[in-house]
């Protein structure tokens, strides 16, 4: 199966950002390096022509090294055409820069996205939670948080 | 001639008590208010078919019109301020139904955002299982409500300032 278009067009204006290209089934996933996020964003907007996010979401690889990946799942409504685009986030430093400027519905995804997994995106108009209470703690979709909370006791299975 | 001992304060009471017993059974104004899925088998028992009206029971817009509130659905700690906010807009007597497996106990949802029953947060009158329950399982537990008010004693006390309220269970 020949590469996505896109790929070499990305290769050609970002040669050192691309890590990892991986085709399934006929879906394309692209892993580049978090620094230049919103110039490769607005580089497939503008240029390539994906002008609709359809989701932004997180990942949690707990145990593994970078811990978090953050998915773009972009489209583009001229040609249907679907790319995603990933990037890895190290534990030690969990932000990534926002692409809030580039499609306005990231947004919230990153609200969501920061809120759940508690990955933080640099000049962010509005970081606030978006899905739990304002004054929750911590951030309940990653991996080692307790699935009954913190204050519980956790389930045990059923008692013989 | 006349009355020259006044009748004892229980025989008094003990009739107006059921006058007052019985105009609040069967004028149980619940709160329009619903959480989840048993809010619309909540909606299906007010409907034509299982008809609340015909027990008295008028869902009313505010809760400062009501008696009683109906937690229909899962409770989210996100929610249970609101839930509770409402509760205390109530006037005395209220009363509280639990409808549903999420209402009682949390149900399926074991999770951080749940909270693991309603009554953690809100005094209890009745508790309906199921999930949801049918219609005729919120009607069973309106009328069990009723007869639970029916068994209270000075209420018609309490409303002019004497005394408590004595709930049975």
């Amino acid at each position: 199966m020949s590469e996505h278009a896109a790929v070499a067009k990305l290769k050609g204006k970002f040669p050192d950002t691309v890590l990892d290209v991986v085709e399934f089934r006929g879906e394309t996933t692209i892993t580049v390096k978090k620094e230049n996020i919103v110039e490769i964003c607005s580089f497939m907007k503008k240029d390539l022509g994906y002008n609709f996010l359809c989701d932004l979401c997180g990942v949690d690889y707990l145990g593994k090294s970078p811990r978090f990946m953050v998915v773009y799942n972009i489209y583009n409504i001229a040609t249907k055409d679907r790319l995603r685009l990933k990037v890895p986030v190290e534990e030690s430093d969990v932000r990534v820069d926002t692409v809030s400027g580039v499609w306005g519905t990231a947004n919230w995804h990153e609200r969501e996205c920061w809120d759940l997994m508690g990955i933080s995106f640099n000049n962010h108009p509005d970081l606030r939670r978006i899905l739990m209470a304002a004054d929750w703690e911590g951030h309940p979709l990653r991996k080692d948080y307790p699935l009954q909370g913190p204050g519980r006791e956790p389930y045990q299975g059923r008692h013989k | 001639m006349g009355v020259d001992k006044t009748l004892g304060n229980n025989v008094v009471t003990t009739s107006l008590d059921k006058l007052v017993n019985w105009s609040r059974s069967r004028s149980l104004w619940p709160l329009t208010f619903g959480l989840a899925c048993c809010a619309i088998e909540m909606m299906a028992t007010g409907a034509a078919r299982f008809d609340l009206d015909r027990f008295g029971v008028i869902f009313r817009a505010s809760p400062r019109q009501s008696d009683c509130i109906v937690i229909a659905g899962t409770v989210t700690k996100k929610m249970l301020p609101v839930i509770k906010t409402v509760y205390e807009q109530m006037p005395e007597p209220k009363y509280v139904i639990a409808m549903g497996a999420c209402a009682c106990s949390g149900g399926v949802f074991d999770t951080y955002s749940v909270v693991q029953g309603v009554d953690e947060a809100l005094p209890v009158d009745v508790y309906i299982p199921g999930c949801p329950p049918r219609p005729e399982g919120l009607l069973y537990g309106i009328l069990k409500l009723q007869e639970k008010i029916m068994k209270e004693r000075n209420s018609f006390g309490a409303a002019i300032g004497v005394g408590e309220r004595i709930c049975q269970a």
